[in-house]
């Protein structure tokens, strides 16, 4: 017990010290977390994916559609068991602020996505209604949607403001899963555009293809280029997973920054902590070269250091993990929904805890080793 | 009977009368052809030149000498906190010069007691704490420890203080604490440096009116460095050192 009350009293001797170096580590930790759990939130759309579905586009871009002709003959390659198709519609639901995503669906859709829970009966009652829509649980929490609420969005690509019912207000079966997106049919958003656009009438904007079997991803995904190569409308197509990343790829140097940005604050605040140490080393030559006049090993001294630094450290750590969750939901309450999956994973804890140990261990090396050396007869010169 | 062996060029030290030394004794401490030097930018700067002293158990010697004349360095060498150049330095009959840091280290908790000029007490440790440091390093147990502690702080009159800070004493009371430090492992030597050099006229005689007792009833041996005439005064036997040198 001497050992942990000597660390304990002199961490704390100098208040005003230790409290600004453990505001800054908890500043700099919880920032490290946040900050992963951005990068993280980024890729968890990607990480939920399913190995077992395919997503086909038009191969020039996903700007451009393709004609809804082409799901029966995707229908037809082997290997898919089901097809639908969806359509992007980028309405605004009372101010551009409120950004969430909302696609046009067709009937089978939802039988491609089992991790969508929706109960029988609101199933049953979207299907039943034309201007039904669904909404994912953490969509509809966010803005107090209830089953019957009548949600108005204005159209961007397909101008007007469009009213549905809200049917049904779909659960995540896994943790992982997206419930922050905004569904209704494709018959409805087809028969309006078929009036207004007839040229723009019966195309999808991506059709989503069930494997029998994931691991022939790759020979499916060619049949069905394959089908429609030389056409019109070429396609492009590749497992949900890869479709994902393809959009987190488009942000890849962001991520990278903001990913150089987090071991960045962390380096700052060692090279902090680090001179904090180097400065309460220093003041104490005259006390370390008294224990080892008294018959206290080198390595007593370089532990005291050691221990008083970890604890700082620790105790920082601790406080910006604590810190990074409500952080987190701050950030998520403030961006809305363009995050749909954001969870202060254990892995970026555990890593949280790592940095904060290292910042100790770091940050006591060069002290410790110099204070181990240090003479006693020049330690003692420094009393006085 | 002489109890310095002389040497060529320098005078004897103080005749065998002022020390506690019985015929035929070995002295406790005996130094043979001690030098330390230092070597500053290419420069040979001597500290200690060929000292030869013997100190006996039961000794209670001043090294007092102007300053820079090399007493503290000699006091060092002897307490092992330093290394001499060349020379022999024996401790109850262990050679000292020969230890490895780490042996010199266990040495100096088993053998040596400290006081110094500024008590350097640990400040996050109570009278008590700091009193208790040195038997940290021994393999008694709690209880034991606590004894211990209680009867040194008994002995120099700082029962009532085992759970104050450092800066909660006054001067005197801070170097008590030292005092009992030094004690606590009973050690066969007890070196102080300018134990009275930080406190006024009427605390430095209550501090070395308590290592007169220490010598005279505990029979501890004490070598202790000062400028202080009065100090010396309580001495039995005056080191003068000038330039690194013995002198009479």
């Amino acid at each position: 017990m001497f050992v942990p009350l000597l660390v304990l009293r002199n961490a704390f001797r100098h208040k005003l010290r230790t409290t600004l170096t453990v505001t800054g580590i908890v500043i700099a930790i919880a920032a490290f977390g946040l900050l992963r759990t951005i990068v993280d939130a980024w890729y968890a759309g990607a990480n939920a994916s399913s190995s077992a579905r395919l997503v086909t586009r038009n191969s020039v871009s996903l700007v451009f559609p393709m004609p809804l002709s082409y799901a029966p003959k995707i229908r037809q390659v082997e290997g898919v068991t089901g097809v639908a198709w969806a359509n992007w519609f980028g309405g605004i639901y009372v101010s551009e602020r409120n950004f969430f995503a909302q696609f046009a669906i067709n009937p089978t859709y939802l039988d491609l996505y089992p991790e969508f829970v929706l109960s029988d009966a609101e199933r049953r009652a979207f299907a039943a209604d034309r201007v039904g829509a669904i909404a994912g649980r953490k969509l509809a929490d966010k803005y107090g949607w209830k089953v019957g609420d009548q949600i108005p969005l204005r159209g961007t690509i397909y101008p007007g403001t469009w009213t549905f019912n809200l049917r049904g207000i779909y659960e995540g079966a896994e943790e992982g899963t997206d419930t922050s997106t905004f569904y209704f049919h494709y018959d409805y958003l087809n028969e309006a555009v078929k009036r207004r656009f007839p040229r723009s009438a019966d195309q999808a904007g991506v059709f989503i293809e069930q494997l029998r079997n994931p691991d022939a991803a790759a020979a499916v995904s060619q049949a069905i280029d394959g089908t429609f190569r030389n056409s019109l409308a070429e396609t492009l197509t590749e497992t949900e997973k890869a479709f994902q990343l393809g959009f987190v790829a488009m942000s890849e140097a962001i991520l990278l920054a903001i990913q150089a940005v987090s071991y960045v604050v962390i380096v700052i605040i060692m090279a902090v902590m680090a001179n904090t140490m180097a400065m309460t080393a220093r003041e104490r030559y005259g006390e370390y070269a008294t224990f080892k006049a008294l018959g206290f090993a080198n390595g007593f001294v370089a532990l005291l250091i050691f221990a008083e630094s970890i604890g700082i450290a620790l105790l920082g750590g601790a406080l910006g993990i604590a810190l990074t969750f409500p952080a987190a939901q701050a950030f998520v309450s403030t961006v809305g929904s363009i995050l749909p999956s954001f969870k202060v994973t254990e892995e970026t804890v555990v890593l949280q805890a790592l940095a904060a140990l290292a910042i100790g261990l770091v940050a006591a090396a060069i002290p410790a080793w110099r204070a181990a050396r240090v003479r006693i007869v020049d330690g003692l010169r420094a009393i006085g | 009977m002489t109890v310095d062996v002389p040497v060529a060029g320098r005078r004897d030290a103080v005749p065998a009368s002022t020390t506690r030394a019985q015929p035929g004794e070995a002295p406790l401490v005996a130094i043979r052809n001690l030098s330390k030097y230092y070597v500053r930018g290419g420069q040979v700067i001597p500290v200690l030149v060929d000292i030869d002293l013997d100190v006996y158990a039961g000794d209670f010697i001043a090294l007092m000498g102007p300053s820079g004349s090399g007493k503290s360095t000699l006091l060092n060498l002897i307490a092992g906190i330093d290394k001499p150049s060349s020379g022999q330095i024996r401790v109850g009959g262990v050679d000292i010069a020969g230890l490895s840091d780490a042996d010199l280290a266990a040495w100096r908790a088993a053998n040596i007691g400290f006081i110094f000029q500024f008590y350097n007490l640990m400040p996050v440790l109570s009278a008590f704490g700091n009193v208790e440091l040195p038997l940290q390093l021994t393999s008694l147990s709690r209880s034991e420890r606590r004894e211990r502690v209680q009867t040194a702080l008994a002995l120099v009159g700082l029962s009532d203080r085992a759970s104050h800070l450092p800066n909660e004493l006054s001067g005197g009371q801070q170097q008590r604490v030292a005092i009992a430090r030094a004690l606590i492992t009973d050690p066969t030597l007890i070196v102080a440096d300018e134990p009275t050099g930080d406190l006024d006229r009427t605390t430095a005689g209550e501090i070395l009116g308590l290592l007169e007792r220490l010598n005279d009833e505990l029979g501890k041996t004490i070598i202790m460095v000062t400028h202080d005439p009065k100090a010396a005064e309580k001495a039995h036997r005056l080191v003068h050192l000038e330039k690194g040198v013995l002198v009479d």
